[in-house]
């Protein structure tokens, strides 16, 4: 995500403190650049307004794939290429393909989807993470404000980080 | 705000804050290795060298190294994979299944469960690639691949070959669910990182992480789903497992009970070994105050449940064997119970059916001592019930002629070793070196469980 270089840091210590915080640090109209958790705080994602993932989408369409690609390999192998008579049975069992399809279909909705979250998440093994504050991976909560981005002054951001019950409200720099 | 009932226990205790959580589970891994842990990795070494040792001979010398013979062509091999397969499924089961029914008690045991789970599919694989005898044609022979002999394909209608696809779908999407869970974890060491090397290694291991609100949107989203996939991937496993005896038409294999028989067997056994590895683990990493009593009683019980499951598989098999009339069927249950393999059908039913049984009582369920020793007597009994499925079952031949026995050579038992070695070595490693405990998730109950107790 780019984005500028002047922020404003709300640290809260709880998360429901910060819960409430976002509903109203965003009800004074400050924009929220994006709040940094150390775990999956509940109900987050909706205070801020984000959109439900479509991550599920993309898990079904990968299996479906999955599904496709397993059924065809096995019709055109046993059924088109090389046809096996076992015992005078059927060339091509439907039943006896249920295994592989199930298996096939879950490894690639699997794959897919966690490939697609590297991708849209931007997370990959050479990828540095911006970091605001170092102890947001410990146990603080941080909500960064993009001053580049709001039309309120600083000195108004703070106040609303403040009366939000911040446990301390910081400036951070990228150069 | 989440809610917890005053009712329940409370998971984590000891009045843990948030930042205790990053101090006790990232003190392992930034702390220098300790001598009791140089030991245990020296000894699992020593294992994984005899291992490889008789493996070498396995391989150079062919399988005949082994104690098969005419009649009994699969034994110690097929044994030690399933038993270690079903070992590998307690983890998924603990990760996916408890977390689609939203028990929170699994998230101070999932990342070490899920550890072992993979490190005990990587053992499991080892033996039908060892019994391939050339297992760098493996490739060739296991999977669809355009090969030499023109298009000649694998047997789709094989449950050998749904074996390979099951086993290797659910090693790598149990390893995908171990890793997107592992990566905050990384991210917390890695800030917390002093020195150049760990910085460097737990950065790139983080994937660059940064705990953003819509990536853990995202990521519990993932989460969800690959608890939905993995869950009926988890069962599947052990069921076309099940099929590889239970489709062929040999007294004693033939059975339907298999799949739903195999799967509680393969949790109970799993579940035992995360008690045995968990119970050292705790001690040692002083993790008392995450992985409580409560967390133990509660796996004792799930021990219980599928313990007397696989006990009722067990009986229901012997009575079907007689209600069916097949007098071949009848006499491949009587040559169990009482044929010259009785000490080894026997030994399975005490340890699996009746030492479970001792959970119904409290002071057993939550003593430690009594948990570890029951854990071990487990898996002795799901080692025998594989041996006495597989060796009794094909030992009495159709023509009393090509009756035989089948005693194990060294390199039977070497080969074991080596798998021992190898998932030890591996969970040592993790221990050291990996955060035991899903500090993210444990942060995200610290507010109603351990704080309440304040």
């Amino acid at each position: 995500m780019e984005s500028g270089k002047n922020f404003i840091l709300g640290i809260y210590e709880d998360e429901d403190v910060l819960l409430k915080a976002v509903r109203n640090v965003r009800e004074k109209g400050v924009k929220i650049h994006e709040v940094f958790t150390p775990f999956p705080v509940h109900g987050l994602e909706d205070a801020l307004g984000y959109k439900r993932s479509r991550l599920p989408i993309a898990a079904f369409m990968f299996g479906i794939t999955g599904t496709t690609l397993a059924l065809t390999m096995m019709f055109y192998m046993l059924g088109i290429d090389w046809p096996m008579n076992i015992g005078g049975k059927d060339y091509t069992p439907l039943p006896d393909f249920i295994p592989v399809t199930f298996e096939m279909t879950v490894l690639f909705a699997a794959f897919g989807m966690v490939g697609t979250f590297f991708v849209v998440s931007n997370l990959k093994p050479w990828g540095k993470a911006k970091i605001f504050d170092l102890r947001s991976t410990d146990d603080k909560h941080v909500m960064a404000v993009d001053l580049d981005k709001n039309s309120l002054s600083p000195e108004e951001i703070s106040a609303a980080l403040n009366d939000s019950g911040a446990s301390e409200v910081n400036t951070k720099n990228f150069d | 705000m989440q809610v917890t009932s005053s009712v329940r226990k409370p998971l984590v205790t000891g009045g843990k804050t948030t930042h205790d959580v990053t101090e006790d589970i990232c003190r392992q891994v930034e702390g220098k290795p300790t001598k009791t842990w140089m030991l245990a990795m020296a000894i699992s070494l020593g294992f994984l060298a005899v291992g490889c040792y008789t493996l070498f001979y396995t391989l150079w010398d062919g399988i005949g190294m082994w104690g098969l013979n005419k009649t009994i062509g699969w034994a110690w091999d097929i044994t030690n994979f399933v038993w270690w397969v079903g070992i590998g499924h307690a983890g998924t089961l603990i990760s996916a299944i408890l977390l689609l029914f939203r028990q929170k008690w699994r998230m101070s045991i999932n990342r070490a469960a899920e550890a072992m789970t993979i490190f005990a599919v990587i053992c499991a694989a080892c033996f039908p690639m060892i019994h391939m005898g050339r297992l760098w044609l493996g490739f060739y022979w296991a999977l669809p691949l355009p090969n030499t002999f023109g298009s000649l394909w694998v047997n789709f209608n094989s449950p050998l070959l749904w074996d390979v696809f099951a086993i290797s779908t659910y090693f790598s999407v149990s390893l995908v669910f171990w890793y997107i869970g592992l990566i905050p974890d990384f991210a917390t060491i890695r800030d917390r990182a002093t020195n150049k090397i760990s910085k460097a290694v737990y950065s790139a291991l983080s994937f660059g992480w940064d705990g953003a609100a819509k990536t853990w949107a995202r990521y519990e989203s993932v989460a969800l789903i690959l608890a939905g996939l993995a869950t009926p991937l988890v069962l599947s496993v052990h069921t076309i497992v099940s099929f590889d005896f239970a489709t062929s038409v040999i007294p004693g294999w033939h059975t339907t009970i298999f799949p739903p028989y195999f799967v509680a067997g393969a949790i109970f056994s799993g579940f035992a070994m995360v008690l045995t590895l968990l119970l050292i683990t705790r001690k040692v990493y002083k993790l008392e105050d995450y992985i409580t009593i409560n967390h133990i009683e509660l796996m004792n019980i799930i021990v219980m449940v599928t313990g007397s499951i696989v006990g009722v598989a067990y009986i229901t098999e012997l009575f079907i064997a007689w209600y069916s009339g097949v007098e071949y069927e009848q006499y491949a249950f009587l040559n169990r119970a009482t044929g010259p393999y009785a000490w080894a059908y026997w030994s399975m039913m005490t340890c699996n059916v009746i030492s479970p049984q001792l959970f119904w009582f409290k002071k057993i369920r939550t003593s430690l001592v009594a948990t570890f020793v029951l854990s071990i007597v487990v898996n002795i009994g799901m080692w025998f019930e594989r041996f006495v499925i597989i060796v009794t079952s094909l030992h009495r031949d159709y023509l009393p002629s090509s009756w035989a026995m089948f005693t194990p050579t060294f390199y039977d038992v070497g080969d074991y070793l080596l798998t021992f070695g190898l998932f030890f070595t591996c969970f040592f490693l993790f221990a050291k070196f990996f955060p035991v405990i899903n500090m993210a998730e444990v942060k995200s109950i610290i507010k109603s469980d351990s704080l309440k107790e304040k």
